[in-house]
């Protein structure tokens, strides 16, 4: 089942790694698609696999011991999964750009500012030596960095961690690509720092208008940013839709108490929910059954037996979990 | 007793003008060359029984404040007062009988408990530091203190290796309730942890500091997590404090610019309410060289010309709520 509108489509990925001669599946049977233009949200706690499957997206999964088992990933229609290194340096800045956590380590110490943006664009386009530095410049005003001619001189450790995100925004978007994925790329930066980066990310999808693929654990952000939710627990997508449905009517359990365990500005609590228990490592993760069965509060007798399937219960809202599913008995009846 | 003694000993702790620089040396012969201003001038009181919350963002000073407060750092002026008493310049054995009463949990889990001791040696260190308890009480003291924090018995015989973040934290905890201290200081507590995790360890706080009548210092740099914990709120920016407050008066009626700017900046997880943003433009400035007249006024969106020339200094503008800003002076 093609679909024809997505710009990202992501079926049934399955991405391992090798420990000890044997495979352990970070990401486990993910699927979901990005629209053009859209932005879709990738929220989950830390070890749900999410930055492993941003990886996989982008064919940079460590080789040593990491590779995608099963599945495809279609970017226009065209399976990633198989292209070799080469192809993959085509689409990598150009089709697709990405954004890391920490602008830090994502920055060569040793080049300065000027040289790392002029590479984008020396391997992607045919532009003259000249023109690319005034590219880099204005894309560096672009971003709201107004001493763009001395910065290019400049290496990263002489910048602020905003800065460097900027920076770091500037050269995802040189090649005005379709699709920015996003890893955490506020989490190392201050909330009023942070809003200005949110800020800058949606004024440029505007501008490029491309579609962005945002992977946080932060729920406000979340809120803030999506058009679309997708929620990860242990390596599986337990529940999809938009993001107004996501805050105000999740289904999966894990959501709700996630939703519930953030202490909000605006409300007097003196407890708050709590999620028992935590995320099962990538060695001891249930063989069979839900993955979430143990911290879960509203678990059956089931749930430990059956692997439950990501199933849509209404139109654009999808959730894994045998409460929803119309072939176990114990669903729920509200249902629609 | 005058006013002055009096207000001194209904507090715990009292912190007046209090400053930490660190020097910058350089040059061929290492001299001072210069000082970071940590804390430039902070002023709070305690009361028994709260939580104050001190909030800023990465670089303001609000850790070395939590330091320094505590005796861990030797302040370079100004006075701190515990039960009334100055422990400013403190030093050897009194020094060390003031730690019973004030402990501290840090911020990194990973990082502040020795890897090569027992969990429950860990938490019975300070028992046996100050000579508490014989030997055959001191383990089952721990293995209560244990199970209250919510580990289960046999943690006791294992290494801190072998437990998740959000354990290791109760086994931070643990070992600052141990000498059941008056004060803790927590210095972000939670911001290494997961949310489903995060509210476990929030809980325990709240209802530790409840059975223990713990005061409590929170630092962090999460306002919503702040707020939740906290009865008073106090703000920094570049070592100074902006803004003390009820911390929902704080939250409602905020009225350092600051203080309004970081409100407006948290995501709210709420996709029906996005409110105006206040987006502040540039970075905070080097403590080392801070801006003359308000530490605030280079990215103040309601900057005056006299902001650059005239340090503003805490005023009270309603009951309990003071500011340190001109608009209000």
């Amino acid at each position: 089942m093609s679909n024809q509108e997505a710009l990202l489509e992501i079926n049934s990925l399955h991405t391992g790694f090798e420990i000890e001669g044997k495979t352990y599946h970070a990401v486990k049977d993910v699927s979901f698609d990005v629209k053009p233009k859209e932005v879709v949200c990738v929220v989950g706690e830390s070890g749900c696999g999410k930055s492993v499957m941003s990886l996989s997206i982008m064919n940079l999964l460590p080789k040593h011991n990491g590779k995608i088992d099963k599945g495809e990933i279609l970017y226009k229609g065209r399976n990633l999964v198989n292209l070799n290194d080469k192809e993959m340096n085509k689409i990598r800045g150009k089709d697709i750009s990405m954004i890391f956590q920490e602008p830090m380590t994502a920055l060569n110490p040793v080049l300065t500012i000027g040289f790392q943006m002029d590479e984008v664009l020396i391997n992607h386009t045919s532009m003259k030596r000249e023109e690319i530095r005034k590219k880099s410049i204005s894309l560096l005003k672009q971003v709201g960095i107004s001493r763009g001619e001395q910065i290019v001189h400049e290496y990263p450790h002489q910048l602020s961690g905003g800065m460097r995100q900027r920076v770091m925004i500037a050269m995802a978007i040189a090649c005005q690509p379709q699709l920015l994925i996003a890893d955490e790329p506020t989490t190392a930066l201050d909330v009023t720092v942070q809003a200005q980066i949110l800020e800058l990310i949606t004024k440029i999808q505007d501008e490029v208008g491309m579609a962005v693929l945002l992977i946080t654990h932060d729920l406000g952000v979340v809120a803030e940013m999506a058009d679309r939710v997708v929620v990860m627990y242990a390596g599986q997508v337990v529940e999809e839709s938009d993001v107004d449905r996501i805050f105000y009517d999740a289904q999966h359990p894990y959501t709700k108490a996630l939703l519930t365990s953030i202490p909000r500005m605006e409300e007097e609590r003196e407890v708050l929910n709590t999620i028992s228990g935590i995320v099962p490592s990538l060695k001891n993760m249930p063989k069979v059954g839900c993955r979430f069965v143990d911290r879960c509060p509203d678990a059956m007798p089931e749930c430990s037996k059956v692997d439950p399937q990501l199933g849509e219960t209404e139109k654009g809202h999808s959730v894994r979990c045998l409460l929803y599913d119309a072939s176990h008995p114990g669903k729920k009846t509200e249902v629609r | 007793m005058t006013q002055e003694q009096k207000d001194r000993s209904e507090h715990l702790l009292q912190v007046e003008e209090l400053k930490k620089y660190y020097p910058v040396r350089g040059g061929f012969f290492r001299r001072k060359v210069g000082d970071v201003k940590a804390v430039d001038n902070i002023s709070l009181e305690l009361k028994r029984g709260e939580t104050f919350g001190l909030v800023g963002e990465s670089g303001c000073g609000k850790s070395t404040a939590g330091r320094t407060i505590t005796r861990l750092f030797k302040p370079t002026e100004g006075k701190i007062f515990f039960e009334g008493r100055d422990i400013t310049n403190l030093r050897g054995s009194e020094l060390r009988d003031l730690r019973q009463d004030i402990q501290m949990v840090f911020q990194d889990p990973y990082a502040s408990l020795n890897p090569k001791m027992m969990v429950g040696s860990i938490v019975s260190e300070p028992l046996v530091n100050y000579g508490k308890g014989s030997e055959n009480s001191l383990k089952q003291e721990v293995m209560d203190l244990l199970l209250r924090v919510g580990l289960p018995e046999d943690a006791y015989f294992k290494y801190p290796h072998e437990f998740s973040g959000g354990q290791r934290q109760r086994i931070g905890i643990a070992r600052a309730l141990a000498l059941k201290p008056k004060l803790i200081v927590a210095d972000e507590p939670v911001s290494a942890l997961d949310v489903s995790v995060q509210s476990q360890v929030l809980n325990l706080l709240k209802e530790l500091q409840a059975e223990f009548d713990l005061t409590l210092l929170f630092i962090a740099h999460d306002l919503s997590v702040v707020k939740h914990m906290s009865d008073r709120i106090g703000v920094m920016y570049l070592g100074n404090l902006v803004e003390v407050s009820d911390a929902d008066e704080i939250y409602i009626n905020p009225k350092h610019p600051y203080t309004q700017a970081l409100i407006s900046a948290i995501p709210q997880p709420d996709p029906r309410n996005k409110s105006e943003r206040i987006i502040l433009s540039g970075d905070v400035p080097s403590p080392q060289n801070p801006p003359v007249g308000c530490p605030f006024h280079p990215r103040c969106p309601q900057v005056m010309p006299e902001c650059s020339e005239k340090k503003p200094h805490l005023k009270e503008v309603n009951k309990e709520h003071r500011v340190s800003c001109l608009l209000y002076e």
